[in-house]
């Protein structure tokens, strides 16, 4: 289990407990949390749970794999503190993580 | 006008199944679909990726399963609209007018929704001003490539498209190849073509930028660009070219009365049956208590919905349930019997 702390884009804070095991992005979906559309349901495929990680954590949490950057290219304002947040799994390490969601996701 | 029995919007695999089912009841339909291809999701976004949950299917592809579908369409006539996507769903009679961005339209008592999570739509540069030039200076998509002939060309995006055409207009035209980062998702054969171009001075690549700002009055006349730095850099551009794939916009769905929940259209779970009587939704885009946004749902749904056409297509008619293994009707539509 682990406090996961979404900030959407006009600054409004959601902080949530998500079970290890999940996504972040399955954190925001199942606790309705806006902007985060994932469209494709966690497949790496279309680039809409894009989060921006905060740099002391983005170092932390585990690497990107083959083809997320290639997904990332395609995101609504890609910085290089942007991940899939499909793609990030929640373990007790994560506990106090922060994102920071685009103001679109497309 | 064309009159159908049935009109499927969205050509993926619910789309297909449920045109499958149609026609083998009896009913005609007709197909319409924003991409320019069959299949939908599972050709845009996977057409390589394997999947294992499809009932009898231990593994197949987005593409396999596209084709394999098509196969089992090959008894039906069946007629595709690709390119074209639906504007306007209107009631007219006992019947639904509907019309399409190609400047089709179908009388149809039955409208079958299948469109995933709504259409493909190209991704846009995320600065307001770059509308102003949309289809005039800045695209996102080549139509005639003619019209950059002699004129400075910015092309943004690492994938094949944004390379290939920095490769093919590199010819006769001056290009700024712009992209967020070093690395390109393109084929390797075309990455290191490009740059090749690059070193013989065809191509001014430009990497870790991204589009900041356009200027110009009537005409495009330059581009800002910044850098991961935050470094900006201005250019003189007659023209823009954006790649960067596809997203899925609910579009105009949107605007039909339907009761929608979030990107999704509310059916009923007898004939998948939006609000609206001769409406339907299957597949990704429909919702109900229960819902699993997995292929072999959908073809449930179309299988439920097709059903549902029959009573509305041929109102003095009675269905008969039947199956194909004995059915002398079903094995003469499917051309196994004369």
């Amino acid at each position: 289990m682990a406090k996961i702390t979404y900030i959407t884009s006009d600054n409004q804070t959601h902080t949530v407990e998500v079970q290890n095991g999940l996504t972040v992005m399955e954190g925001a979906v199942q606790n309705d949390i806006p902007g985060i559309d994932a469209d494709c349901g966690g497949g790496m495929a279309c680039a809409t749970c894009h989060v921006y990680v905060k740099d002391d954590w983005f170092n932390k949490i585990p690497k990107k794999e083959d083809g997320e950057d290639d997904m990332l290219d395609m995101a609504f304002e890609p910085k290089t503190n942007s991940r899939l947040s499909c793609q990030i799994i929640v373990s007790d390490e994560l506990d106090g993580l922060e994102v920071n969601i685009p103001s679109k996701q497309a | 006008m064309k009159k159908t029995d049935a009109l499927i919007i969205g050509a993926g695999p619910t789309g297909l199944f449920t045109a499958h089912q149609l026609k083998l009841i009896g009913l005609d339909c007709e197909i319409v679909d924003n991409l320019d291809k069959i299949g939908g999701q599972c050709i845009e976004l996977y057409p390589d990726k394997p999947i294992y949950d499809i009932p009898a299917v231990p593994e197949c592809t987005g593409e396999e399963l596209t084709n394999n579908l098509l196969n089992q369409l090959k008894p039906f006539d069946i007629k595709f609209h690709l390119s074209e996507r639906v504007e306007e769903v209107k009631k007219e009679g006992n019947n639904w007018l509907v019309k399409t961005s190609g400047g089709n339209s179908f009388l149809t008592p039955n409208v079958i929704i299948a469109g995933g999570v709504g259409s493909f739509e190209p991704r846009k540069f995320s600065p307001k001003e770059c509308e102003k030039f949309e289809n005039k200076s800045l695209f996102y998509s080549v139509k005639d490539k003619n019209i950059f002939k002699g004129k400075t060309v910015s092309i943004f995006g690492g994938g094949d498209s944004a390379l290939d055409w920095a490769i093919e207009l590199s010819k006769e035209s001056h290009v700024n190849l712009i992209h967020r980062r070093d690395e390109f998702r393109g084929a390797q054969a075309t990455v290191d073509k490009m740059h090749a171009l690059v070193k013989d001075g065809k191509i001014n690549l430009f990497t870790k930028y991204q589009m900041a700002n356009v200027h110009g009055e009537q005409t495009l006349e330059s581009i800002d660009i910044k850098h991961d730095n935050d470094e900006m850099k201005s250019l003189k551009t007659e023209y823009v070219l954006g790649f960067f794939g596809l997203i899925m916009q609910l579009g105009p769905i949107a605007n039909w009365g339907l009761n929608l929940n979030k990107k999704t259209v509310e059916v009923d779970t007898e004939k998948f049956e939006t609000n609206q009587k001769g409406i339907y939704a299957v597949g990704d885009i429909c919702n109900y208590p229960g819902k699993l946004k997995l292929i072999l749902s959908g073809f449930h749904e179309g299988a439920l919905a097709a059903r549902a056409c029959f009573k509305l297509a041929r109102p003095d008619e009675k269905y008969r349930f039947e199956f194909t293994t004995t059915s002398t009707n079903l094995l003469k539509r499917l051309g196994k019997k004369e």
